[in-house]
């Protein structure tokens, strides 16, 4: 029940991207279509649920009983980056189409705030390794879920009369604001 | 940025340019969609935005530099875990400095100026600029695109502290009367939100002034 309650609190009520904001730019930039945006909300699924007990591991067995909690982010980044790189090739091979759709927005992944700030609020959570786990999927899940909403409002928006000035990425910031509005509305949700 | 240009008389107009195009037409946040996260999460107040732009323009500059005078060095297969080791070490420089020298900054910002890291102003233009041009245009360029960030960093925290607190820079402005007539703070100023708005009503400004700035997709 608690995993449960974790994974709905960290999709919804904690959502990585409408309510604290993270992984804004890819967010924002991939988000044209979605298909587009299916793609790089699995990659980015994949990657966090990945990511999250890889750095527990390495943070409890390694970093804290030798005392070199100072490069903290500098192991977290580069472990990111190689599961990126693990993705990209991933994608090449499997799927050429959706690796040329992605284009540059794959290796952006590893800038992505909202990975390295799910191995960063795991941590001030105090998670155990399961939990970490599930809250990265759940994370993960929540940014799926925000980047094919937003995708398809966009592609709706597209014929409707807006001041042409505010067309394209000026629309999608207020709709991302409106967005975030309403999910505000979760914030008293107890689990 | 007129204080760069006088400072080195010897800049020659391209050079100049590289400083003055972030600023406006090739804009990181409003044009180029890069940094957004951390422009709305630490915009609360004017102070923060002014500590926050002076971190990134120093990385940037430094990482740019860094990764310029090397990049005949590193293999394009691990280039990216070269480049983000890079931005980790500067980043965890700013961090301590922080620590040391401006405790109660470096408190609230804490988590954020960790995810400079994850900036992508930073890596973004480590792929688009220094991994092609000698240091000198990429120290310009990591300078200018600093700048850039920071106009909209600043004009959003200056907003928001003005519309949610009624001060700027930690003193009251709007004053006592008007408080009298009725007037209240904007609690949704405070809220990271507003930045959103903020930031999309500075594309919409600025577009319809550059109409060639208009996206049609």
């Amino acid at each position: 029940m608690d995993l449960i309650n974790i994974f709905i609190k960290a999709a919804f009520v904690e959502n990585m991207v409408l309510i604290y904001f993270l992984g804004m730019c890819s967010f924002l930039a991939v988000s044209k279509t979605v298909k587009t945006a299916l793609g790089l909300g699995a990659a980015v699924v994949f990657v966090l649920a990945i990511t999250a007990p890889i750095n527990w591991l390495i943070r409890e067995y390694i970093l804290v009983p030798n005392d070199l909690m100072f490069l903290d982010l500098i192991v977290y980044i580069a472990v990111i980056a190689s599961m990126v790189q693990v993705v990209e090739m991933v994608v090449e091979k499997f799927s050429p189409s959706l690796y040329m759709a992605l284009g540059i927005f794959l290796p952006l992944i590893t800038v992505n705030c909202s990975i390295l700030g799910g191995t960063l609020f795991m941590i001030t959570k105090e998670y155990s390794l399961v939990e970490s786990t599930v809250f990265g999927i759940g994370s993960g899940f929540g940014f799926f879920l925000a980047i094919i909403a937003l995708a398809a409002i966009r592609e709706k928006i597209k014929y409707s009369a807006v001041p042409p000035a505010l067309r394209g990425l000026g629309m999608a910031f207020i709709i991302t604001g409106l967005m975030g509005l309403a999910f505000m509305s979760l914030m008293g949700l107890k689990l | 940025m007129a204080e760069v240009a006088s400072k080195k008389p010897l800049l020659s107009k391209q050079d100049r340019k590289l400083v003055s195009d972030p600023l406006n037409d090739n804009n990181p946040i409003t044009v180029q969609v890069l940094g957004v996260c951390s422009a709305l999460a630490v915009t609360s107040n004017l102070a923060n935005s002014i500590v926050m732009s002076v971190a990134v323009i120093l990385v940037t500059a430094a990482a740019n530099v860094t990764i310029s005078s090397i990049r005949n060095l590193i293999p394009t297969r691990v280039r990216m875990i070269v480049q983000l080791v890079v931005i980790a070490a500067l980043v965890i420089a700013v961090r301590e400095a922080l620590q040391a020298f401006a405790f109660p900054v470096y408190k609230e910002l804490a988590v954020y100026v960790g995810l400079i890291i994850t900036n992508c102003i930073v890596m973004g233009r480590l792929e688009a600029f220094a991994m092609a041009n000698r240091p000198f245009p990429a120290l310009l360029d990591g300078i200018g695109n600093g700048l850039g960030y920071g106009v909209i960093l600043i004009a959003v925290g200056f907003f928001r502290e003005l519309f949610g607190a009624g001060k700027l820079l930690g003193y009251k402005v709007i004053p006592n009367v008007i408080y009298d007539f009725g007037y209240t703070d904007n609690g949704i100023m405070i809220l990271p939100i507003a930045s959103i708005f903020l930031i999309g009503i500075f594309i919409w400004v600025q577009r319809s002034f550059y109409q060639d700035l208009i996206d049609i997709s």
